[in-house]
């Protein structure tokens, strides 16, 4: 074998890569004796009229055909730019192009981001892991456990400590996760005393193997008070298993209102307010996010004073996915029936309510100084001007959330990101893509690279290795001028 | 698991693309919502072990194939090796050549067995392989070069005609090849064939020793392709109206004995803008709109 080829171990197909050339993918290839990654620099072209969306994968560069797009319709995004970090010298990219008779400037640069994470919210009430547990990708600790909110279990991955804190092979193995998870390719984690849970932004999680489907539509507590109506009068009882707080209609507020008369129901847990219980089993990956299989093991013996024979019994999970109806037999024990059709409708119905479950990957990074420098010679002028709202920071092309305080710290939904927009260094460290627009006086005011400023149609015309892609319809056009959001 | 594996649909919602390492496909089903849903849901199963079990055999599927020779074990390696058989004992091939096409049957298999399809099709950067139930019909559109994707003409495949796969090669593509040809499309009952096919005959488009077309050991441009120290064609020159004839009808000759050897059905051959073609692509129309619902064949 040539001393100068490279083997890639990206894919099993483990091609040797000679000086020059990519793989049988035409994906990586070997620079310098580097294994690099040629993505075209991907622009955005406003067409949603067309219905037709990003182009494919692995087309190879169009050559250009000659057709001019009037500037306000393009929109070069940082995927793939470049950048001159740790350099103190202009970004690789500074565009000028006019948009409704006003002079923009687009920054386009891509950042390194050694002191970046992900904050992952997980769509599930199963029990995923108790709070600052562990979370582990390939044996390596790569973030923690954060906290339950609402109907979602948040992890935080990444940051600066799991990334060049510790050993090299955690990094790595953080730096790599990260870089899949913002890829939307999917991430096999492990909590420490927890679940194993498959994620990938924008679909749902995987939870010890079972696919989760919906979220659920409110605590069990809510529950009781959104279907109590529906409840009156065709059953005598319902319970709503919840490993947060169970609701008992009878006893719940939204019972009484109705007149629902006792039933004898005893619950196990600890009693909150009426008809809502906390802790009545352990938690887990079942019932409501309760450990629980047989429903029945959270009820205590039915009072013989209040309980009488035949009385009618449902319970049901936060998401309906679980439910059983139960009767009561001479001895007051709860006998298992099948469900009548006119409690179906209901089981049905929380089922509907319950939207899809899904996880959702946000990247969250700081612009520090040396990636600013590469847009102004004063690096503290830009963050004045993100804050005071004249200048708008996008990555890829997608909106990001700017954080209050100091600082440059953005947080972006990758999902509305262009596909594989993020990159890695062997720091380890990811690259994300991050753009910076303003108006061109502006950009003068604060300090810029003036004399580095090009026309968009100069990029353009020079189309070798450009990737032309449409904008995600949900996502507002970049380029908008400043003062027209609403 | 295969984390490697990327499974979406694209923005335009329809059409589902699954991705690893150098597969990657666009998949279109059409029919019933549920069915469509079922049909996605089995392609993607299907995929994500697809990658490694061919490499699994890789090396075995990168030597010549011999007639009547040992038989590898995965599904999709056997379609390559059953697609490559007829044409081992007259010239040098392996089962790469049909790679991209039985990797697009294979997986349009999984659907087409698990949903209610009334059309479906697999593009493997292509090679693709098509589902039609009885009375439906594809439209095809074909590029002159896959470099550059332009129109030169469009076919119509109806569900009572025999073809089930297209596929092209030449020079131009992301395989290497032996001949000159820009894009050979071919037509045939399966996508291993066609894609298999397609590559013998874009290996006879040749005008072999002509001073204009510079050629490199495949094996000099990547150190493990199948193809070895074969002469791979890196840039084809100016050539003349005569030299393009001869090398189309070297192609054709080959083209039109596989297509009566019933391997193939159709063949559209392309150099320098000079087209040749054989088979039931004789109703292949330069003329007509693209109709909705069509494949850009690039």
């Amino acid at each position: 074998m040539a001393d100068d080829a490279i083997r890639c171990d990206a894919c099993p197909v483990l091609c040797y890569i000679k000086p020059g050339r990519t793989g049988s993918c035409d994906r990586y290839g070997n620079q310098d004796g580097q294994l690099v990654r040629l993505d075209p620099h991907v622009m955005l072209e406003r067409a949603q009229s067309r219905g037709e969306s990003l182009v494919p994968f692995l087309e190879k560069t169009r050559e250009w055909d000659g057709t001019l797009v009037s500037d306000a319709e393009t929109f070069v995004t940082a995927i793939g730019a470049g950048t001159t970090y740790p350099d103190y010298k202009p970004a690789p990219f500074i565009i000028s192009s006019e948009v409704a008779g006003v002079d923009m400037v687009t920054v386009v640069t891509e950042g390194i981001f050694s002191y970046c994470g992900v904050k992952l919210k997980i769509d599930t009430d199963r029990h995923l892991g108790a709070e600052c547990s562990t979370v582990r990708a390939q044996g390596e600790a790569v973030g923690h456990v954060t906290t339950g909110e609402y109907g979602s279990q948040m992890l935080s991955l990444g940051g600066v400590r799991h990334l060049t804190g510790g050993s090299r092979h955690e990094g790595t193995t953080t730096c790599d996760t990260l870089l899949n998870l913002c890829n939307g390719k999917s991430v096999e984690l492990e909590i420490e005393g927890g679940a194993k849970v498959v994620v990938e932004a924008d679909k749902p999680p995987i939870v010890d193997g079972v696919q989760e489907e919906r979220m659920r539509v409110g605590c069990g507590s809510a529950t009781i008070g959104m279907f109590a109506k529906q409840w009156f009068g065709k059953v005598d009882e319902v319970v709503v298993v919840d490993d947060h707080i169970t609701g008992v209609l009878s006893e719940h507020q939204a019972g009484k209102l109705l007149g629902v008369p006792e039933t004898g129901i005893k619950m196990k847990g600890r009693r909150s307010t009426p008809g809502r219980y906390f802790k009545v089993a352990e938690p887990g990956t079942s019932w409501g996010g309760t450990s629980i299989s047989d429903p029945l093991s959270i009820l205590g013996p039915f009072d013989p004073e209040v309980a009488r024979p035949g009385l009618r019994l449902l319970m049901v999970s936060t998401t309906g996915e679980q439910f059983a109806y139960y009767e009561l037999d001479e001895a007051l024990r709860p006998t298992e029936k099948e469900l009548p059709a006119s409690l179906r409708e209901s089981v049905i119905r929380i089922k509907e309510n319950c939207e899809p479950a899904l996880c959702t990957v946000l990247f969250v990074g700081g612009a520090g100084g040396s990636l600013r420098a590469g847009v102004t010679e004063n690096p503290v002028k830009l963050t004045h001007s993100v804050r005071d709202a004249l200048t708008r920071v996008t990555c890829g092309g997608a909106p990001v959330y700017v954080w209050p305080g100091g600082g440059i710290t953005i947080m972006v939904d990758v999902s509305r990101m262009p596909e594989s927009a993020f990159g890695y260094v062997p720091t380890p460290a990811l690259v994300a893509p991050i753009e910076f627009t303003m108006k061109l006086s502006d950009y003068a005011t604060l300090g810029g690279y003036m004399d580095h400023v090009r026309p968009l149609n100069s990029i353009e015309r020079d189309n070798e290795g450009r990737q032309r892609v449409v904008p995600r319809s949900d996502n507002p056009w970049p380029l908008r001028s400043a003062g027209s959001e609403k | 698991m295969n984390t490697r594996a990327q499974i979406r649909m694209l923005a335009d919602g329809r059409r589902l693309h699954l991705h690893d390492g150098p597969i990657d496909l666009v998949v279109e089903a059409f029919g019933v919502a549920a069915e469509i849903e079922a049909a996605y849901r089995a392609a993607a199963r299907r995929f994500v072990t697809v990658l490694d079990e061919l490499c699994r055999e890789l090396y075995f599927l990168r030597q010549p194939t011999r007639a009547n020779g040992p038989q590898p074990q995965g599904t999709i390696a056997r379609r390559m090796v059953a697609a490559v058989a007829p044409f081992a004992s007259e010239t040098f091939i392996t089962p790469m050549a049909a790679v991209a096409g039985a990797v697009a049957e294979e997986i349009l298999q999984a659907m087409a067995s698990s949903a209610v399809l009334s059309r479906a099709y697999v593009n493997n950067g292509g090679d693709i392989a098509l589902h039609l139930s009885p009375g439906e019909k594809f439209a095809v559109g074909m590029v002159e070069r896959p470099d550059r994707p332009s129109l030169f003409g469009t076919m119509t495949i109806h569900s009572h005609q025999p073809i089930r796969g297209i596929a092209t090669s030449g020079w131009r593509g992301r395989s290497f090849s032996l001949g000159i040809a820009d894009a050979a499309t071919v037509l045939a009952d399966t996508a291993a064939m066609a894609d298999a096919a397609a590559t013998i005959i874009a290996n006879a488009v040749d005008l072999p020793g002509h001073p204009h077309i510079a050629r490199v050991a495949a094996c000099e441009l990547a150190p493990d392709s199948d193809l070895g120290s074969r002469l791979v064609t890196r840039t084809v020159g100016e050539l003349k109206l005569d030299d393009i004839h001869d090398a189309l009808s070297a192609g054709l000759k080959v083209a039109e004995s596989l297509r009566v050897a019933n391997l193939i059905r159709a063949a559209a051959l392309n150099l320098c803008s000079q087209t040749r073609i054989t088979g039931e692509c004789a109703a292949l129309s330069v003329a007509d709109s693209v109709m909705e619902g069509n494949l850009i064949h690039a």
